[in-house]
């Protein structure tokens, strides 16, 4: 542990500290730009620079390591003409248009321009002009203002993997592009935005629309995957206007993936905004009719013939509300599974990303198993390669041809690859030796119709092969919907004689289920429910509800408190940042006020009641933001698993749910990305 | 004056043989295996106690260089050798590499040895095509008569040896953006720490050294440490190749002792100063990368390191750029502000828009277009870009500029009031 003195005051550092490091552990802030703790370092921007005893040259305190017995002062003459000279070169060049910046207020030129900037320019020369780039729907770029840091370069060649952005030209005709123009195909790309120190790269979505001042900041949680990202919902009156990664160094570190930041405008678009009532002509309806309508039919019906599916982005208020109401009035029918992922509520273990996501980092093999993490769960991707990159990792998948922006190992795209693995497969020898092995198994292998017995192929995996252990856990199941490990912690799930999703859609056809309750439920087939009489409680105009007999308007996640259960099993609150619009209303509102209109009402009047109900009931829901190890136990079914490919879940990334679907520059990252669109880049000649 | 049997580069101006058999004849490649056979550490001594300092333009001690190289590594080690000369005004690691290669081949392998280093990589600058050619052939050579290769010269030491080609940026002679250069990236200089001689080419230790500096190693061990020593001044030894250009009579390459006087240089290699040597107005005594000295130091001064900088200029690569009364020194000193700003990588803050910046105002110092205030100005800027880069090409950028402003102020200040002047002239006319 190295001891120095900085501004007069020892300080003791952990080895390999940097001045910079050492700096901020004595409290002391160095202005930067280009230093960022999860990037490597560049030290160009050499605003960082500070005085260091017996060097003639004053030096960039970003680089430098932190050795016994340094005198470092951050303060003195030296270093802080040193610090203005720089602060006056990145301005000489970079425009004078803070007033038409998007970055105005949120700028850390703008700050440090305060703090070392000159009164008045002595640059009498023209300033240098650069021609704007293209990079895609999603990043805006006014190249005039770029400091040349390279966050954006750096992020996206290591953290998000994709080699697309470079520097090119020499000196101050230094540019920062594509090489080749096209948009940056990474799910991660808009985190460069936030990167940039400045107004180079702002969101092209979210262009001239506010200022940071005007905007009310809620703490929340992403929906759009199960990773439970922590955000922050920006917010202008009733409009969410932009969503930005909150730091969680267990979860998301500080990036988010794109369609968390940019589904948001979904969020203005197809709304259900009032109570609608008709299956094949919809006509506009009171709150009142639409409950009275539907406590009529649920007094009139058995309790065996209704059943409930919640969806994907459900809070586990809302389910739990429906759960209660429709177990008073006898139903057994309840699923949250909607894709029929074979999980099985039984053993907690066996439905959670046991190894959790921050404990990536230690694990030395990983199996993946009819998962794209790339685009189930970018953010689990971006760890797998973070952990990938420091060496010694092995990785292998077993499914359709992936690119996970690391070399993964094919081991082929067939259901007995699975079945070796319990018995000789050479990588079954590779977990085995491993420290810390893990498996990942994805919702597209547990969906398929031998799904119970890939889920217990996966477990004797587990257990033969050394995953789990007091000291560690490496099984794994990736969710892809925020609502199902809530549903499944709920019991969300058929009870005694109950059915599940594709039971339930069966029954419907056949007329065994009269009624069904659909909470945000927009992944199952509508097309054929017979005469059912189906409610969609929901935020959008999506498959559910062109279905249904009786819409009932609900809240988006921006839109209520809720809660939500990541892959992990980490219980995360969402918060409410705006309120839902015209007459749309809370989920668990709703559901409480047609079970008084039914005569059964729930025994709370509040969303605090409800949850002191919740928490009574499943206890691991009230422990926000711990992970409790789930116990091990028996889940899955036994038997080899079919022969057969396995499918990706997800074939669009940009499109997965009702808010996504909704989102106009969802759609266009789509058509660029998906569908490709992308224009091949023309042929160089060096091409082969 | 250095004696012709004290001369290490015999074939300097090509005018014997640069192939094998020429070489050999000239005394290279004699009793190399022996040399090496005397062990690493008598390499590395006898390179320290002769003096030797680097002849790329730090004038690092080279056998300290070479001695902060690992004694044991599990990684491979590297020698790149620098044949990306191009400073301004330096034209001296050219004719080693078209006249002579076989001496800095050899030097190689010496110095590899004496480091324990089986790879070397010569860095050559994209423009020398025909001296990459001719090094090629040389190399060729030299693997075919089994003198590096697997058991080099016989002596058991494993030695391979290749030409690499640069693009032609400047910015890829600083030793760490060769580096990254030869690694196929964008040459950019890395931070240091850490050194090269911990982590360099490939994250392995690796010394960088010029070509000038490699091609004497032979002829110092083969004729003594003490030699080598006893040519020049203590601190200063050896002997130099110093590439006169400019308004002398008759421009040359000529290698002569460290120390010679700039004065005596200039008489007899140069021929003396264009209009003799009271048309003398100043030498950039280093490449362009030193400050500018004025007639009156040039009476005097002595070339080498120490007495360079104690006139606050610098030996840098021994490129001497005489300028004569009939010299615009500013537009001079614009035009090498110029190279540097197009030089300039990009990668630090100030060096990339300060040398643009510096460049624009020295080109209206040229014309006078500027004010008396303007030249503080430029002095001040300069200084904050000197010294808070990464690598020292922006210090080389700014030494000119300071060196003007030292000398040539009143000529500066002149210019500004002459374009005041014609100003006032024109406006009375309309």
């Amino acid at each position: 542990m190295p001891k120095l003195t900085i501004d007069g005051s020892e300080v003791e550092v952990p080895a390999g500290y940097t001045i910079l490091q050492a700096c901020e552990h004595a409290g002391i802030e160095v202005a930067h730009f280009c230093y960022h703790e999860r990037l490597a370092i560049a030290g160009n921007c050499r605003m960082c620079l500070v005085e260091v005893e017996k060097s003639p040259k004053p030096i960039a305190s970003c680089a430098m390591p932190a050795t016994d017995g340094m005198v470092v002062l951050t303060g003195s003459a030296k270093a802080v003409k040193a610090r203005k000279g720089v602060m006056e070169f990145l301005l000489i060049n970079h425009p004078l248009d803070c007033p038409i910046c998007d970055q105005g207020g949120e700028c850390d030129l703008q700050d440090q321009a305060m703090a070392y900037g000159f009164d008045r320019g002595r640059f009498e020369e023209n300033k240098r002009a650069v021609r704007d780039k293209d990079f895609g729907p999603l990043v805006e770029t006014h190249m005039n203002r770029c400091i040349h840091c390279t966050r954006c370069i750096r992020f996206l060649t290591e953290i998000a993997g994709v080699q697309e952005l470079g520097a090119t030209g020499r000196g101050e005709d230094m540019e920062i592009t594509t090489y080749i123009e096209r948009a940056l195909g990474s799910e991660l790309s808009a985190n460069i935005i936030d990167l940039c120190p400045v107004g180079a790269l702002t969101s092209k979505p979210y262009a001239f629309v506010a200022r940071p001042w005007e905007l009310a900041k809620t703490e929340s949680i992403d929906v759009t995957d199960a990773v439970g990202s922590n955000i922050r919902v920006d917010s202008r009156g009733p409009q969410v206007l932009r969503v930005l990664p909150r730091a969680n160094e267990a979860v998301n570190e500080e990036w988010i993936s794109d369609k968390t930041r940019y589904a948001i405008d979904g969020l203005v678009r197809r709304r259900l905004d009032r109570p609608y009532i008709g299956r094949e002509r919809k006509r506009e309806a009171e709150w009142s009719e639409a409950i009275e309508l539907i406590a009529e039919r649920l007094k009139r019906v058995p309790g065996e013939r209704i059943a409930a599916i919640a969806g994907d982005l459900c809070d586990a208020e809302a389910m739990f509300a429906l759960k209660e109401f429709f177990t008073g009035l006898g139903a057994a029918s309840f699923d949250c599974r909607q894709d029929g992922a074979k999980l099985d509520p039984r053993c907690r273990a066996g439905y959670l990303f046991g190894t959790m996501i921050a404990g990536i980092e230690n694990a030395d093999a990983c199996l993946l198993i009819g998962t794209n993490p790339r685009w189930e769960a970018p953010l689990v991707n971006a760890r797998l390669r973070k952990r990938y990159l420091r060496g010694g990792f092995r990785i292998a998948a077993i499914g359709p041809a992936l690119d996970l922006t690391f070399q993964v190992e094919m081991l082929g795209n067939d259901g007995n690859v699975l079945n070796a693995m319990t018995a000789d497969h050479r990588w079954a020898t590779v977990l085995r030796k491993a420290k810390n092995p893990m498996i990942v198994i994805g919702q597209g292998a547990l969906s398929r119709a031998d799904g119970a017995r890939v889920l217990g192929t996966a477990r004797r995996i587990a257990e033969s092969c050394g995953l789990i252990r007091d000291d560690w856990n490496g099984f794994n199941i990736l969710h892809d919907a925020a609502a199902r490990v809530g549903g499944l912690d709920l019991s969300f799930v058929p009870g005694p004689r109950g059915l599940d999703t594709s039971g339930i859609v069966a029954a419907c056809k056949s007329g065994a289920i009269e009624v069904l309750y659909l909470l945000g439920a927009d992944e199952i087939d509508t097309s054929d429910l017979g005469a059912a009489f189906v409610i969609y409680q929901g935020h959008h105009g999506d498959r559910g509800a062109g279905r249904a007999d009786v819409i009932l308007p609900g809240a988006a996640y921006t839109e209520k408190d809720g809660t939500y259960v990541n892959t992990e099993g980490r219980v995360q609150m969402a918060r409410r940042a705006v309120f839902p619009p015209g007459e749309a209303r809370e989920d668990w509102k709703i559901i409480r006020a047609l079970s008084g209109a039914s005569g059964r009402p729930l025994p709370f009047e509040e969303l605090r009641g409800l949850r002191r109900q919740m928490w009574e009931k499943h206890p691991i829901l009230a422990q926000a933001d711990v992970v409790t190890r789930a116990a091990w136990g028996p889940f899955g079914e036994a038997g080899p698993v079919d022969a057969g490919p396995f499918e990706y879940p997800i074939t669009d990334f940009y499109r997965t749910d009702p808010i996504s679907r909704a989102s106009p520059t969802m759609a266009r990252c789509s058509e660029l990305f998906v569908n490709g669109r992308q224009q091949a880049p023309a042929r160089t000649g060096t091409d082969g | 004056m250095l004696a012709d049997k004290d001369r290490i580069f015999t074939n300097l101006y090509g005018r014997d043989d640069w192939r094998l058999a020429g070489a050999q004849r000239r005394g290279d490649w004699d009793g190399t295996k022996e040399l090496i056979l005397k062990g690493r550490d008598w390499i590395v001594e006898q390179i320290k106690e002769s003096g030797l300092r680097g002849r790329g333009g730090a004038g690092f001690p080279t056998g300290l260089k070479w001695s902060f190289m690992p004694k044991e590594s599990d990684r491979p080690t590297y020698l790149c050798v620098n044949a990306d000369e191009s400073e301004p005004g330096t034209c001296k690691d050219r004719d080693i590499l078209r006249n002579d290669p076989h001496k800095l081949i050899e030097g190689c392998l010496l110095a590899s040895a004496g480091m324990g280093v089986h790879t070397c990589y010569i860095y050559i600058r994209g423009e020398f095509y025909n001296e990459a050619k001719r090094l090629q052939a040389a190399i060729d050579e030299s693997y075919d008569a089994g003198l590096i290769g697997e058991d080099a010269c016989g002596s058991g030491w494993d030695f391979e040896l290749y030409l690499h080609r640069g693009a032609g940026a400047y910015i890829c002679g600083e030793e760490t953006g060769l580096l990254e250069s030869l690694e196929g990236r964008k040459g950019q200089p890395r931070l240091k720490p850490p050194f090269p001689a911990q982590v360099g080419l490939y994250g392995c230790p690796t010394t960088v050294n010029n070509v000038e500096t490699i091609a004497v190693v032979p002829t110092i061990l083969r004729r003594g440490a003490a030699w080598f020593a006893a040519i020049g001044r203590p601190r200063n030894t050896g002997t130099k190749i110093y590439c006169l250009s400019g308004h002398v009579n008759t421009p040359c390459n000529v290698e002569e002792a460290m120390s010679i006087s700039l004065r005596e240089l200039i008489e007899r290699h140069g021929g003396g100063v264009r209009g003799g040597w009271d048309n003398l107005l100043g030498v950039i005594p280093g490449g362009s990368s030193v400050p500018v000295i004025p007639k009156s130091i040039c009476e005097t001064v002595l070339m080498d390191f120490d007495s360079l900088v104690a006139v606050q200029s610098g030996l840098g690569t021994a490129a001497v750029i005489v300028m004569d009364k009939s010299t615009d020194i500013v537009k001079a000193i614009a035009r090498l502000s110029k190279f540097y700003k197009h030089e300039s990588c990009g990668q630090c803050t100030p060096c990339r828009e300060g040398a643009g910046w510096v460049w624009r105002v020295m080109e209206r110092m040229v014309e006078g277009n500027a004010s008396v205030a303007e030249i503080d100005m430029l002095l001040d800027v300069s200084h904050e870009i000197e010294g808070h880069t990464i690598c020292a090409l922006a210090d080389g950028a700014m030494w000119p500029v300071q060196g003007l402003i030292r000398h040539f102020r009143p000529e500066m200040e002149k210019r500004i009031a002459e374009y005041r002047q014609a100003a006032a002239r024109q406006r009375q006319a309309a």
